[in-house]
């Protein structure tokens, strides 16, 4: 490999372990806030007990997350120079209102609330979480208009005399109409990736029910995790929807790579749940096909037709040319037909898995009713883990869907690496972060289980602050 | 003053505010194996517990400085962004998985109560916290002396061509001059014995750091400094001897914000020896980064600037606050039992 693959190796592998762990972030920050505010509220000890447990839960994660992004951060300039050099004056405004906005009020905020027992009025101390979790909801709103550039470049012109892509409207920038539809569909399936984390937790607990009389309190949880899953779902799949038409409008060649559509189709496209092809990718040899969603999927209608790999690729090459720098391998403008149709399928497969979870245990507990039977471990361990892997399937559909570009339409991917980054260099970062990352896994998880093991500490009255004084112990500390 | 003249001034800034924050953390970091060793196994294991969280709260928020510091260098000088995080490549690799397990090990160290997880920990917190300020320190240093670079304002050299003894020193002084920060900061924060420990360490690890700092601001200001480095230099320089005079007093406050203030005033004389270039190449003058050609539009300069104006008082206000919050000294008694998952607490088994 040489050392331009192996760098998008690199950020491929770092990215998406990055977001297996972002979306946990978000969703279960606005879960935690929501029992500690409940806590404020009722003085109910459930709340109590569940805020602190969801939110050991919570930091154990947000660690990973974290330590993952500072990687992120420095990633553009470490292993894509040519990249950053070239829209640098678009694309690093929104990081460094990401870092200034978001990151500040994220890190400053968790550290108030982790150690703030004690230390802070309750009201006060409840609202530190939710501006945790509006930190983060900033920081996805300015790295997705980032993402946003690259997949539909607007509010920019490029300068001939600097060779580079020079930013003319920031808040182009910042209302891309990709940017408009992504933000809602990140957002909403981070909060399916939190519900059904706090969902699979608490009915794996109210199963055990040791003590006994924790079933009603795992039982608040677990419907409060479905809930937010349930309708965190419907916003996923209507943003979903509206992204499909402006991905048609802006990218009509990955709108055709999820479906591996060659040729144009007629009105009524059908889409194609399963397909068994040629091992190239280019020949069906079985499909079982759904009529017209395809259709109505790309264009809002069931009258118009989409248009195939073929005719789009025929005008790419006659708009931009056959830069040798573009050609990915079949030697067209055409991401890898195999990658972009699969992870589109896995994704939403992956979503409606979720979404059928979360409605199965709102099912079985209504009433005071314990989901009972062997196949719920299914549910258990599969709900909090397939939106997680969707996150993941829809990134690698989106950004493998926008190749050979790196910026659509204005440069290539080959054309974005370091140029003084020797293969041998990205070798080395590129194992040292597989094997930390895969140790720092290892940890986690063992560290995460254990602690839901443990389940919920029994409840016991905080102190304020006005009940401590200088020789009482301290109500946190690591 | 021009946009990218005002930017080049905030960078320094950003440097300025993660070195006096981060600085302390990093120097607290270091200190786990001296100040953190107690007369036994439980003592030892209580100080660590007690420097861990004299920074617990609040690590986190000064990291976030250097993400700033980044994003906002990519902002508003993309080729300085762009030439330097691949240049120096390898360096800022490790720096990046040193700060990885530095901010694991404060995250995961209390939430086993088993001796291995925390040595295993201890371990990272020390080599994470020791690594960055080092090799801060040799890099930054390296780019005020001048590093390769071509016409195409790429970095020529490799690994071994920052590791000259002017870098190293560099680093030492970053090494020696936040364990000095982070000794006051724990002997503001905390109470007992482990107070007076720090209180006498500084003073040694700081006359240590004014030593070095001398010697390498001389050799960077002799041949390369103005006016107004030699200021910052002298400033540094007072600062630091006044913190040392401060800790010997017993005025804690004050011998903090003089290496506050020497941090401070380092990082000025550093960017007075860069102006105004932004990188200096030792190829040929005519290949450095400079100021002009390294920057984004005005456009965006401008965007930038009102951003700064307008979210850096909030950061500082909210970051002042959790600081105020926890004012508190921490003294060994004031620890709570140890967290562990194994410890099932009773009654719900």
């Amino acid at each position: 490999m040489d050392a331009l693959d192996l760098a998008r190796w690199q950020f491929a592998i770092t990215t998406v372990y990055h977001f297996l762990f972002v979306p946990i972030t978000i969703g279960m920050s606005a879960i935690v806030a929501y029992f500690h505010i409940q806590w404020v509220r009722t003085h109910n000890p459930d709340y109590l007990r569940l805020t602190k447990f969801f939110g050991k839960l919570f930091t154990i994660n947000f660690a990973l997350g974290l330590v993952t992004g500072i990687v992120q951060e420095f990633q553009f300039g470490m292993n894509w120079s040519d990249y950053s050099r070239f829209v640098g004056d678009i694309f690093g405004a929104p990081l460094a209102f990401e870092a200034l906005l978001a990151f500040f009020l994220e890190s400053t905020f968790l550290g108030l609330w982790i150690f703030g027992w004690g230390k802070l009025p309750e009201k006060l101390h409840a609202l530190t979480m939710l501006a945790v979790h509006i930190g983060t909801v900033l920081s996805a709103y300015f790295i997705l208009a980032a993402n946003s550039f690259m997949q539909n470049p607007v509010g920019y012109k490029y300068n001939p005399t600097t060779g580079r892509a020079e930013m003319t409207d920031f808040l182009a920038v910042l209302t891309n109409k990709v940017q408009l539809v992504t933000f809602p569909h990140v957002i909403t399936s981070a909060y399916m990736v939190g519900g059904a984390m706090v969902m699979g937790v608490s009915v794996w607990l109210m199963r055990r029910s040791r003590p006994a009389a924790d079933n009603s309190l795992y039982r608040r949880s677990a419907r409060v995790g479905a809930i937010v899953t349930l309708i965190a779902s419907l916003g996923v799949i209507f943003s979903g929807d509206l992204q499909g038409k402006i991905m048609t409008e802006v990218q009509p060649m990955k709108m055709a790579a999820a479906e591996a559509l060659y040729e144009t189709s007629d009105t009524c496209a059908p889409f194609s749940v399963f397909t068994i092809g040629t091992p190239d990718g280019t020949k069906e040899k079985f499909s079982i096909k759904v009529p017209c969603v395809l259709g109505f999927m790309a264009t809002g209608s069931l009258d118009k037709p989409v248009e195939g790999i073929n005719p789009l690729r025929e005008q790419l090459i006659a708009k931009y040319g056959s830069d040798s720098s573009a050609l990915v391998k079949d030697a067209t403008y055409t991401p890898y037909i195999p990658v972009t149709y699969w992870s589109f399928r896995f994704m939403m497969g992956l979503g409606f898995v979720t979404m059928a979870a979360a409605a199965a245990v709102l099912w079985s507990t209504r009433k005071g009713g314990t989901p009972r039977g062997k196949w719920w471990s299914l549910v258990i361990f599969g709900a909090p883990l397939a939106p997680v892997f969707a996150n993941s399937f829809g990134w690698i559909f989106t950004e493998m869907g926008r190749q050979p570009w790196l910026v659509n339409g204005l440069m290539t991917t080959a054309t974005g690496v370091s140029p003084s980054v020797s293969s041998a260099e990205v070798w080395i970062s590129m194992i040292v972060y597989t094997l930390l990352y895969a140790a720092l896994a290892v940890v986690e998880i063992k560290l995460y289980t254990d602690y839901i093991k443990k389940g919920a500490d029994p409840f016991e009255q905080p102190k304020s602050p006005d009940q401590m004084t200088d020789d009482t112990e301290l109500q946190f500390a690591y | 003053m021009d946009l990218a003249v005002i930017w080049f001034l905030l960078i320094a800034v950003l440097w300025t505010g993660y070195f006096v924050l981060e600085g302390f953390d990093f120097g607290v970091g270091m200190l786990f194996p001296i100040l953190g060793k107690g007369r036994d196994a439980d003592d030892t294991e209580k100080r660590r517990r007690v420097l861990l969280n004299t920074i617990g709260p609040v690590w986190d928020g000064n990291e976030v400085w250097v993400l700033t510091a980044g994003g906002a260098t990519f902002a508003a000088f993309p080729h300085w962004y762009a030439t330097l995080f691949s240049g120096f490549y390898l360096p800022l690799l490790l720096i990046l998985v040193a700060l990885i397990v530095r901010n694991m090990g404060f995250d995961y160290r209390g939430k086993r109560d088993n001796a291995a997880w925390k040595a295993n920990w201890d371990k990272a917190i020390i080599i994470g916290s020791f690594l960055p300020a080092l090799l801060w320190g040799v890099a930054l240093t390296n780019i005020v002396r001048g590093v390769p670079i071509d016409q195409n304002m790429e970095y020529t050299g490799n690994l071994v061509t920052l590791l000259n003894p002017i870098g190293l020193l560099g680093g030492l002084v970053f090494v020696a001059l936040f364990l000095t920060h982070g000794a006051y900061f724990v002997a503001l924060k905390t109470d007992g014995p482990i107070r007076a420990d720090a209180r006498a360490l500084a003073t040694k690890t700081g006359l240590v750091a004014a030593g070095l700092a001398v010697i390498l601001l001389l050799v960077l200001g002799i041949s390369k400094g103005s006016v107004w480095s030699w200021l910052t230099t002298a400033i540094a320089a007072v600062a630091l001897l006044f913190s040392i005079w401060a800790n010997t007093k017993s005025n804690e406050g004050q011998a903090f914000a003089g290496t506050a203030v020497t941090i401070g005033a380092a990082v000025a004389t550093y960017f007075f020896l860069l102006y105004p270039n932004v990188m200096p190449s030792s190829t040929d003058d005519a290949f450095s980064l400079t100021i002009h050609n390294a920057s984004s539009t005005d456009y965006t300069l401008k965007i930038m600037t009102i951003a700064a104006l307008v979210f850096t008082p909030i950061v500082l206000a909210y970051q002042a606050w959790t600081y105020w919050v926890f004012r508190k000294r921490i003294r060994v008694e004031h620890l709570p039992a140890a967290q562990d998952p194994g410890h099932v607490p009773v009654g719900t088994r």
